[in-house]
Order: structure tokens, then C-alpha cells, then sequence
């Protein structure tokens, strides 16, 4: 990679100073989207600015209506956190399911939302949860976040600092995994809110990214159950096809995803 | 460039290296311990897993600044001078390595892997948590056999400790 | 057998340093002065070369010197050969285009080096690589077979019209064409067998260090062979007159066939020592190794096989394209000729076969042998044809098999192999048992009961290893003999050495080897220490590919203590004052038999060395060399039966059982064998459900990186259970037959054939990924 500039602030005001007075910054927190896009020569930040250590960015919280995980409590003390299972155990499930042991030590919740890969699994909980990212300016709700190909609301030098939850009714994740990066060729996250709304999202299927699925919703909302969506027909418009997965296959993947996961949601 | 210091297999190491140097790069070219190897360039295989603080981790996927002030342990350090670890002596007794290249990285692992599951392990829990590991030459069926024997051996250990 | 001699599964004496982290890989080694390569590379699949200007990369920092492929080709280095001559049918030889080690005017695949950069640390090297401004004309890429046979085709080499490098056939046209017109039924399926990339986990390395003083060159490198390296750098690359030119390959992270070819970038590292007098280390990344080191399989095949009334076959005939790449690469003409169509018989009574194979140029990397090297591709084709004739005749799957099993030896095949010896029905029946085939169709029905697709597949493939008879491949255009050396040295206190010709990147043949001493001379293998991969110690050797080291190696080093036994007779009955007839050896003791009179190895080995008390005429020492020439090829052979079940929701595979009963002869060291067959069967499952190399129609590797390119992980495969069903082979005295690639040539049939039973549909192609799987459910 080429030659930067590693800084290890102590506080987010700190780390957004940094990133201001850098010519080309970016942060690092696990490091384990950054530091490979780097290897590659993809990426040449003047400057790389550690979140990992901020005490202010490193917890989990549990209220009566939501989970909050700060933004660089890494994926693998979700997976110890009795409140989070207690809480939202379709996200420890996810958690389980996403990268490798090696990874989960490390790699962290802000850093899989801000870089919105179009096959992570991170989005797919936090679109389909409703949830709220608050960042070091402001609170933007999930439906705002996601805005295409590696594309989020957030701004130049703008740090996530926590996400909330919220505490569904019913909630469980499916995913396929892509068979050589086991990202997700396709997952489903559905969601029956303690108000009765239902809300599915699907990642890994759509080059936008991940996105919601109105057609599962409805279906869904009408009757809770895997055998509603038998009759559901997932449009292949818009969805990828590559070596590992033909659009009609992803198409066929929304649907067997979501039906599992509502099987598995009770 | 800064300097770098940290614990290195019970050694207190400084360094000054360029910012861009990765943890594998410190360990093979700075510090001489050639152990740790390097597979693949999309931290997929697993062949440079270290510990830092106690858990496995991808040490091609760290820059040197996250490890100033971490404790780091390398397959150089898991041996108590003659007597080897119970996990490099399973996977001797099994077989569980064949050109060696990626062994190094699958015994840091399996020994994460077991002392995460104090519980117990078994045969699909093993695969599942070798997925960081990639080895071309055993087919795992050997390496499954020796991580679920350390796991009996280090809790003998652990028991009569 | 002793506890330490053959057929023990002694723990391997080489793992206390891999498990330790202090194997020495070539990365490892540090020398002084070194200075680090790294290559500029073409993005382009086809492009002319216009210029190469170096001038802004020569100014930066730590640069000692930017070499391009002009140069290289100014210096008189040779360019890469393939040394297997094939003949057309028509009498041509191959078409053989020219393969610089560097770019000088056209680059023919994405990846192909035009200059490299040597600077003080790989860093500045990385930097100023992408400094270098290397103009480019892109010219249309012919990126598959098909592209590249179809007229209007871009030319690749002005050597080969329309990119075909040869048209050859085997067997007899005419028997098979009146077997076809005589056939009750005629079975016929079109098959892919799909590009593989090796993907040892340690990528390539070479470290050359020229001494000036000398005129002596050092090559450390990934090599299965460092002799044939040497010779073939020496010998047609013109880097150095074989004796100023040492090649050492010291542990080397796994070979599988990609790292017996002596490569451009070894070539480079070489004469780019001596151009900036300074030790030069190349070190390959991951996508390196993707886009440049030798792939294997890509064939497109047409296969048809008649059957008389009774089912059994009378004729097979095969039309196969198998893509070479850009350039020939070392072994690469052999492969899809003699590796692959001599197989074609398989484990069958086949009185007629016919084979064409027309290979062809693409703009692709080049293409060589890969685990199993021609054989899977003759084992996938007949298995799935063979469970495709059950199917479509309404048969029993094994009773087909069972029916048509050559079943008394020698055997000669109409494709030149004559195995010598084989069970092929007991290999059968020991593999049904273990997998409990009478009890399957219940347990398909359950499964169907509860909506899942259960499927069963067999795979009964022989292969022709411990290559290879020189006479007999330097008859069919090989440009070396396939012998092999060792030189047992006891030492002056009684330790052995064995010097193997063999290499070992994984075998384990520090052990076996040592079993094989421990076995006759009754030392425990501490005491032997077994020496590979320096061409300054070992003896001229033929390296370690194609299951060759324990049939050949291994003979070799029986050979060469025969010798060392009559010696130490000789010497130990002069000092016992008996007859050397009535001396015989017991765990390391020369006795007298029936007395108790003996002395032991290392007094023999003393007496040898001090000389005061040897038989009149006798030379001193105590160390013995052999060449060991094989008389015939060897046969593994057996049987692998896969049970699995697809979700039919998502495509998905999952292993339900896989045995394997293997017919290895005689196994030194089971453990070891186990382990080489579990490796195969991975290789051969990733071939089957997760591998394979793809291009774009520009030439682009699709598949660059382990992002995209599926590697078997532990997850993906299940246990296996293997059994042994051996038959010992005649042609040498160890009875042994080899077993590094049956795993890997037997399995994907299994797998297709279960996969394909399970879902009810006999078309599916490799890899059969859940997408494929799905579709080929579902439409």
C-alpha cells in the first residue's frame, strides 16, 4: 500500500479534527474493509484516523424499547453480550454468520454501515429494524442511510457513533452465503415491529445494494407465516447476476431467505 | 515512520517502521520471526492469524499503529522452550498438516477456537469456526481431528491446574 | 514391519518445525545486499508492446534498476520451452509459438510481465513499479476455445493458424466406427471439464544471488524439481552452464503440479542478479499466482460409448478441445495427450477406442498439469458416462460397472496402458459396504418424505502413476526420462543419509523414506536423515510430481541399499570370518545365521571408513548410488461412492457420507496415504462444487482472488471414510503404487453423479454451484 499517516485519537471531536486538517483522511476501525482496499492500491488516504480505541465508541445498551450498540464495539462482543441475545438474538445470529472468528474480533458495526458493501449483512438489520444511526451531527433514520453502491447519508469527515434498535416483536435473519467471499450472495432480515408493521430487507441481491422488499412486506403483513409468500413473485429487475448467481436465482433467494426467516422468527 | 512498541511472545519490542507496515510485515522483516505467513492479499486465509490481546487475529489486516501497546503472540510463542504446546503436538500426532505453510495460522486459530468454547466442541462446530483458515493440502479431515484432541488435552491441563 | 519400518504410521519427523513456525520457506531467507523485483504486468489479454519508458520510475527512491523484456531478449536468454513433442495426425509436429520471459513486443495473456523493477525494499519496488509508462496497442483477445478456433479468430502466434497447437489421435478410428454401427445402444454426453487454479497457499518465491567472483549463480526457489529446474535454465534459458548454477528449494508450501514449471519470473530474478550485481528476491501475491501460475483442466469434450445387447460397452470414441493458453507451458502438450487418453480405457473392457484431441491457443494463462495431470479429466468423462448409460439403459449403476470390469492381469488397454495388476470389484464391494448401498433407496425415500433430494454417486477411476518408464514416454515425444536417483550414505558412525532426487513439498518423505532404511537395515528413523532439494547435495533427480516419489523415488533408494547391504555383507563377513551367504541383517546387526556371532551397522560403517581390515580389492566407504528406471507405470485404482442432498430451495449441497476404498498396493506409511487422499478429495470436491477459473470474452480474469475464485474450506466438506483394498504391484520390489492425486482424479465424478441422481436431471455442468443446482431444478 501506499505510504500514510496513522493517527490514534482519543475522543470523536479529536478524530474529526484529524480528519478535517488531513489532506485525503479516513477512519479506521477494524480495519478489515479499509486496510485491504489499501493493499490493493485502491485507496491512498493521506491520513487513517483509528476509531478502535475511543472509549465513547466501544458498548452495548439496552433500554425497554432499544438495543444500542456503539459504532466500534466490534462484532465479536456482540456476540458475548447477554443483552444483545436477550434483546435482539436475531442480530447475534447475524453477527455468527458474518465473516470469519478472525474478523469478528475485529471489524466493528460503524464500519460495515458507513462503507455499505452491497452484499454485508450489517445493513440488512439495520434497514429492516427501523433503526436509527446517530452520528457526531446528527440522528438519520435507516430508510434515510442507505443510498446505493457503497453510497451512504453520511458526510465528508461525519463519524456514526451509536446505532439504535429497536425492539421488535419478531424478528430473524436467513442469508445464503456467497460460496467464495461468504458475504451475502443473499440475505433477508424480516421484522414484525411491536406495532404490528412488518419490514424486510434483502441484501447481496441488488447492485443498489441493500434494499427493501414491498411485495414479502405486504404478503407478510397479511399473514405472518412462510407459506404466505409461496405465492410472492420477486422481480429479477435490477437484481445482479454474476458467475456465483443469476438475478433469477437472487429473485429465488429473496423469497427462500424470508421464508426461512420467518419460520425461524416464530 | 513512529515507533512502535509492544509485547511480542513475553518481549517488549520498539520498532520504527512507516506507518503503511503491517503487522506481518513487523513480524517477518523487523523481528525475524518468519513463523507467521502471508497466503493471499484479501485477508481470507488465514495463514498470518496471530493473537493480540488473546484473540485470534489477521495480523496481514493490521496496521502496526493498532498493535502499539498490544500483547502479541506468535506461533515462535506458544511452545514452553521443549515442550510443545498441546495443540502443536495434536496436530502432530494427527497429521493435521502436510507442507506446513498454513499451519502456523490453523493452530493460532484452534487454539482461539477452543478456548472461546470452554462448553465442548464438536465436529460441525470445528469446521465451521475453521472457516478464516484455508489449507490446500489436508482436506481438514485431519486438522478436525487434531483441534477436537487438543481440546480434550488442553482441558486435562487446564483441569489440573 | 518393525515400529518404525513399512506399514507403521509413524508421526512425521519434518512437522517439528512447521509447528514450531521455524519451517524456511524461500520468503524467509534473508541474504545480504538483497534487493527486491516487482513485475510490471500487462492489464491487456492481447496488446502489442509500443514503448516501455522507466525514466520517472529510475528517479525514485531505493530503485537499483527498471529491466525490460527487450533486454532480456538482447542478453540471448531463451525463451520458455515445453519439452513433451506431440505430433499431429497429419505428421506435423506441435505448433509451438515463442514465450519470451518478458514481454519484448506482444503480450498474449492478462497478468504477462514486460519490465520488472528491482529496489531496495518491496514498497519502493511496489511504487515505482506503477511509475513505469508502458504504452500499449490493445488487439482484439480470443479468450475461450471457442473464440479462438472460430474463423476470423484473433491469431495468437504466427506459428499456429486458427490458435491450434495440435490435432492428435489415439486408438483405432475404424474399430470404434464398427463398434458404433454394430451398437444396440449408444450412450452420449457433452462435458466441460472446468479451469482450475492451484492456489497452493504459499504463492510462488524465487531469491537469485549471483557471485561475481565465481561466475556462480544461486536460485532459491518453489520448485517440485530443482534439478530439472537447473537443467532446464541451464540447458535451453542460457542463464548459466549447468555447474555455475546451484538451485535449492527448500520447504515449499505445496506444489499440486503448479511449481514444477521453471517460470518467467525465476528466469528474471536470475539474469537480473547478474545485470544489477545485487541479490534479487521476487515474492509472489496472491493475484500473481491467480493470473500467472500454470492452471489446470479446461477441456470441452464430446464423448459417445456403445453398448452390445448384453450392456456391455464395445466402443468408445471422445473428441476433446483442451485450452493450453497463451503460451505452451513445460509439461502442458503432455497432458490432454498422453496423461488423459491413455486413460480412456478406465477400469473397462473397452476392445475399441478412439480419441482426437485438438489443443488450442487462447489469451489466457497458460495451462499445465494439475493434481491428477489429464487423469481426472479421463476419470470424470467415463464415470459420467458410465452412470449415464445406467441411467438411460435402466441399470443398476454398479452393476454396469461390475459387468464391463476388466478382471484378469495383465490387462493391455487399446490406448497403449497395460495394468499390470488390480481388484477393481473387490475396490467396488468394499465401497458399497461402507456406504451401505443396499440400504440407500430407503434412505432416499425418507428424505423425499420430509422434501429433501437425496442422491447417490459413484466414481470407480484408475489412473496411471509413478511416472514413468523412460523408454516408453521418450517413444511418445518426451524431451526427459522419468527415472529416478538416491544415494544412501552411511555415515562413518553408522548414521544414514539418503540423498532422494525426490522433493517433498507435503508428502511427508522425510518419514517415509526413513520407514523404508528403518524397514531393511533395523535403524530407527532418528538415525536417517533424508536429503531433497539442493542440486550442490542430491544427485541428478526428476522431482516429485505425478504419485512418482514412493514407486520410483522410493525404488530408487531400495535399489541403492541393496547395494549398501551386499557391501556391508561383504565387509561384515571378512570380519566375522563367514561365508557372505550365511550373513543376514536384523535390526541393524549383520549376523551370522543360526550362531550368535553379529557386529553391528555402525562397527560395519566404522570398518568401512577406517579401512584397516577390508576384503582384499575392496574400496573403502560405505554409500551406494542408484538410478532407478520403473519398467511400467503403476495403477492406483478403486472406488469412491458419494451420498449427499440438495436443498432444492437454495441449490445447495450438502455431504451426507463419501467412502473411498483405494487400491495403493502396498502403504508405507497409512497415515501419510490417508492424508493424501483426504487432500485429493478436497481438490476433487472443489472441483466438483465450488472451483473454477473464469474469464471475460476480453481476456480478463474474472476469478482473480479468493473473493471470487471458491476454496474448499473445512465447512464445505464432509469427513471422509476411506478403506484399503490393495493389490500389490509386481514392477517393483516394494509393491507400491502411489496415491498423491486418486483423491483428486476420482472424486468430482462421485459428486456429479450424486448431485445429478438426486435431482432427476443428468444435465449439470462443473462447478455445480447452488445457482447451477437451482436451475438445473427449476429451469
Amino acid at each position: 500500500m501506499y505510504e500514510t499517516t496513522y493517527h490514534r485519537p482519543s475522543s470523536v471531536d479529536e478524530a474529526a479534527a484529524l480528519f478535517a486538517k488531513g489532506a485525503e483522511a479516513k477512519y479506521l476501525a477494524g480495519g478489515h474493509t479499509l486496510i485491504p482496499v489499501m493493499k490493493q492500491r485502491l485507496a491512498s488516504p493521506s491520513d487513517v484516523i483509528d476509531l478502535g480505541r475511543i472509549k465513547e465508541l466501544v458498548g452495548i445498551e439496552l433500554s425497554a424499547d432499544a438495543l444500542t450498540i456503539k459504532a466500534a464495539t466490534t462484532y465479536f462482543d456482540i456476540l458475548q453480550s447477554a443483552d444483545a441475545g436477550k434483546a435482539i438474538p436475531a442480530i447475534v445470529h447475524l453477527t455468527s454468520v458474518l465473516g470469519d472468528p478472525q474478523v469478528r474480533h475485529r471489524g466493528t458495526i460503524g464500519g460495515s454501515i458507513a462503507n455499505n458493501d452491497p452484499a454485508a449483512d450489517y445493513p440488512a438489520a439495520v434497514l429492516a429494524l427501523g433503526a436509527t444511526v446517530k452520528t457526531n451531527k446528527r440522528s438519520i433514520a435507516a430508510d434515510d442511510f442507505f443510498q446505493g453502491l457503497f453510497t451512504t447519508a453520511l458526510e465528508d469527515g461525519e463519524i456514526i457513533t451509536q446505532v439504535a434498535f429497536p425492539i421488535p416483536a419478531k424478528a430473524a435473519y436467513s442469508k445464503m452465503r456467497h460460496p467464495a467471499s461468504r458475504f451475502a450472495l443473499t440475505g433477508v432480515f424480516v421484522v414484525k415491529t411491536k406495532s404490528g408493521d412488518v419490514r424486510v430487507a434483502a441484501t447481496g441481491a441488488s447492485q443498489n445494494g441493500v434494499m427493501r422488499v414491498p411485495a414479502i412486506e405486504a404478503a407478510l403483513k397479511a399473514n405472518w407465516s412462510a407459506a404466505a409468500l409461496d405465492g410472492v413473485k420477486i422481480s429479477e429487475d435490477g437484481l445482479l447476476t454474476d458467475i456465483h448467481g443469476s438475478s433469477a436465482y437472487r429473485a429465488n433467494l429473496i423469497k427462500v431467505m424470508a421464508q426461512r426467516a420467518v419460520t425461524e422468527a416464530g | 515512520m513512529s515507533t512502535i512498541k509492544l509485547t511480542v511472545n513475553g518481549k517488549a519490542v520498539a520498532a520504527e517502521v512507516e506507518d503503511r507496515t503491517l503487522l506481518v510485515q513487523l513480524l517477518r522483516e523487523t523481528l525475524n520471526l518468519t513463523g507467521t505467513h502471508v497466503g493471499c492479499d484479501t485477508s481470507q486465509c488465514g495463514a498470518c492469524v496471530v493473537h493480540i490481546d488473546g484473540r485470534a487475529v489477521k495480523s496481514c489486516t493490521v496496521l502496526v499503529g493498532q498493535a502499539n501497546g498490544a500483547n502479541v503472540t506468535t506461533i515462535e510463542g506458544i511452545s514452553r522452550g521443549d515442550e510443545l504446546h498441546p495443540m502443536q503436538a495434536a496436530f502432530r500426532d494427527n497429521h493435521g498438516l502436510q507442507c506446513g505453510y498454513c499451519t502456523p495460522g490453523m493452530i493460532m486459530s484452534a487454539i482461539d477456537i477452543v478456548n472461546r468454547h470452554s462448553g465442548g466442541l464438536d465436529e460441525d462446530t470445528v469446521r465451521h469456526e475453521l472457516e478464516g483458515n484455508i489449507c490446500r493440502c489436508t482436506g481438514y479431515h485431519n486438522i478436525v481431528k487434531s483441534v477436537l484432541d487438543a481440546a480434550g488435552r488442553m482441558k486435562v491441563l487446564q483441569a489440573a491446574e | 514391519m518393525g515400529v518404525e519400518g513399512i506399514g507403521a504410521s509413524v508421526v512425521r519427523k519434518e512437522d517439528r518445525r512447521f509447528i514450531t513456525g521455524r519451517g524456511r520457506y524461500v520468503d524467509d531467507i534473508k541474504l545480504q545486499g538483497m534487493t527486491y523485483a516487482q513485475f510490471v504486468r500487462s492489464p491487456h489479454a492481447h496488446a502489442k508492446v509500443k514503448s516501455i519508458d522507466s525514466s520517472e520510475a529510475m528517479k525514485m527512491p531505493g530503485v537499483v534498476g527498471v529491466l525490460t523484456g527487450q533486454q532480456i531478449v538482447d542478453d540471448k536468454v531463451g525463451n520458455l520451452i515445453c519439452g513433451w513433442a506431440i505430433t499431429s495426425k497429419d505428421g506435423t509436429p506441435m505448433k509451438m509459438g515463442a514465450w519470451p520471459a518478458m514481454a519484448p513486443e506482444t503480450v498474449r495473456f492478462a497478468g504477462q510481465a514486460v519490465a520488472v523493477v528491482i529496489a531496495e525494499t518491496k514498497n519502493q519496488a511496489k511504487d515505482a513499479a506503477e511509475a513505469v509508462v508502458v504504452e500499449y496497442e490493445e488487439l482484439p483477445a480470443a479468450a475461450d476455445i471457442s473464440a479462438a478456433i472460430k474463423p476470423g479468430a484473433p491469431q495468437l502466434h504466427p506459428e499456429a493458424p486458427g490458435n491450434v497447437i495440435y490435432d492428435w489421435a489415439i486408438g483405432d478410428e475404424a474399430a470404434v466406427k464398427d463398434a458404433f454401427s454394430k451398437a444396440a445402444n449408444v450412450v452420449s454426453l457433452d462435458l466441460t471439464n472446468n479451469r482450475l487454479v492451484p492456489n497452493a497457499m504459499e504463492p510462488r518465491a524465487a531469491i537469485a544471488e549471483y557471485n561475481e567472483a565465481e561466475e556462480h549463480f544461486t536460485l532459491y526457489t518453489t520448485s517440485q524439481n530443482p534439478h530439472v529446474a537447473r537443467l532446464v535454465l541451464s540447458a535451453f534459458y542460457n542463464i548459466a552452464p549447468e555447474h555455475k548454477l546451484r538451485v535449492v528449494a527448500p520447504d515449499v508450501g505445496g506444489g499440486f503440479g503448479s511449481k514444477i514449471y521453471i517460470y518467467p519470473e525465476e528466469m528474471v530474478a536470475l539474469w537480473a542478479s547478474k545485470k544489477v550485481r545485487r541479490p534479487v528476491k521476487w515474492t509472489g501475491d496472491r493475484s500473481e499466482a491467480f493470473l500467472t501460475d500454470a492452471h489446470g483442466r479446461d477441456h470441452i469434450t464430446k464423448a459417445e460409448m456403445a453398448f452390445d445387447k448384453d450392456n456391455r460397452i464395445i466402443g468408445l470414441r471422445v473428441k476433446t478441445h483442451a485450452n493450453l493458453g497463451a503460451y505452451m507451458s513445460l509439461f502442458s502438450s503432455a497432458v490432454p495427450t498422453y496423461l488423459y487418453a491413455t486413460l480412456l480405457s478406465g477400469q473397462y473392457n473397452i476392445p475399441a477406442i478412439y480419441a482426437e484431441v485438438v489443443t488450442v491457443y487462447t489469451n489466457t494463462a497458460p495451462v499445465d498439469a494439475y493434481r491428477g495431470a489429464g487423469r481426472p479429466e479421463a476419470s470424470f468423462l467415463l464415470e459420467r458416462l458410465m452412470e449415464t448409460a445406467a441411467r438411460q439403459l435402466k441399470v443398476d449403476p454398479a452393476e454396469l460397472r461390475r459387468k464391463n470390469f476388466i478382471t484378469t492381469f495383465p490387462h493391455q488397454t487399446p490406448v497403449i496402458m497395460a495394468y499390470d495388476v488390480g481388484d477393481f470389484g473387490g475396490s467396488l464391494d468394499a465401497a458399497m459396504k461402507a456406504i451401505d448401498y443396499a440400504g440407500f433407496a430407503a434412505r432416499k425415500a425418507k428424505a423425499k418424505s420430509e422434501g429433501k433430494l437425496r442422491g447417490i454417486g459413484f466414481s470407480c477411476y484408475i489412473e496411471a502413476c509413478g511416472i514413468a518408464p523412460s523408454k516408453a514416454v521418450g517413444s511418445l515425444g518426451a524431451g526427459v526420462g522419468l527415472w529416478e536417483s538416491a544415494e544412501v550414505r552411511v555415515n562413518p558412525v553408522g548414521t544414514i543419509e539418503v540423498l532422494t532426487g525426490s522433493h517433498s513439498h507435503g508428502q511427508g518423505h522425510e518419514t517415509t523414506f526413513a520407514q523404508l532404511i528403518s524397514e531393511r537395515l533395523g535403524v530407527p528413523i532418528s538415525q536417517v536423515q533424508i536429503v531433497h532439494g539442493d542440486t550442490d547435495k542430491v544427485q541428478f533427480g526428476m522431482g516429485t510430481y505425478g504419485s512418482r516419489s514412493i514407486a520410483v523415488g522410493g525404488t530408487a533408494i531400495v535399489k541403492a541399499m541393496e547395494k549398501v547391504e551386499a557391501k556391508g555383507k561383504k565387509i561384515a563377513a571378512h570380519l566375522l570370518e563367514a561365508s557372505e551367504g550365511d550373513i543376514v541383517i536384523e535390526n541393524g546387526e549383520f549376523k551370522v545365521t543360526g550362531t550368535d556371532k553379529s557386529i553391528a551397522l555402525p562397527m560395519v560403517a566404522l570398518a568401512a571408513y577406517t579401512a584397516h581390515n577390508l576384503p582384499d580389492g575392496m574400496e573403502p566407504g560405505l554409500k551406494e548410488t542408484a538410478f532407478y528406471d520403473p519398467t511400467n507405470f503403476t495403477f492406483p485404482a478403486g472406488a469412491y461412492i458419494c451420498e449427499l442432498e440438495v436443498d432444492s430451495g437454495t441449490g445447495k449441497t450438502s455431504f451426507v457420507n463419501f467412502v473411498a476404498a483405494d487400491d495403493f498396493g502396498r502403504l508405507i506409511n497409512p497415515m501419510i496415504v490417508e492424508g493424501q487422499v483426504h487432500g485429493g478429495l478436497a481438490q476433487g470436491i472443489g472441483q466438483a462444487l465450488l472451483e473454477g477459473a473464469v474469464y471475460d470474452s476480453s481476456g480478463q480474469l474474472v476469478t482473480a482472488s479468493f473473493m471470487d475464485y471458491t476454496m474448499p474450506r473445512a465447512d464445505d466438506l464432509p469427513s471422509f471414510k476411506l478403506n484399503h483394498t490393495p493389490t500389490l504391484c509386481p514392477g517393483n520390489p516394494l509393491g507400491v503404487k502411489g496415491c498423491g492425486e486418486a483423491g483428486a482424479i476420482g472424486a468430482s465424478a462421485a459428486v456429479i453423479n450424486a448431485i445429478t441422481d438426486a435431482i432427476g436431471n443428468n444435465r449439470l455442468e462443473m462447478p455445480a454451484t447452488p445457482d447451477r443446482v437451482w436451475h438445473a431444478i427449476h429451469g
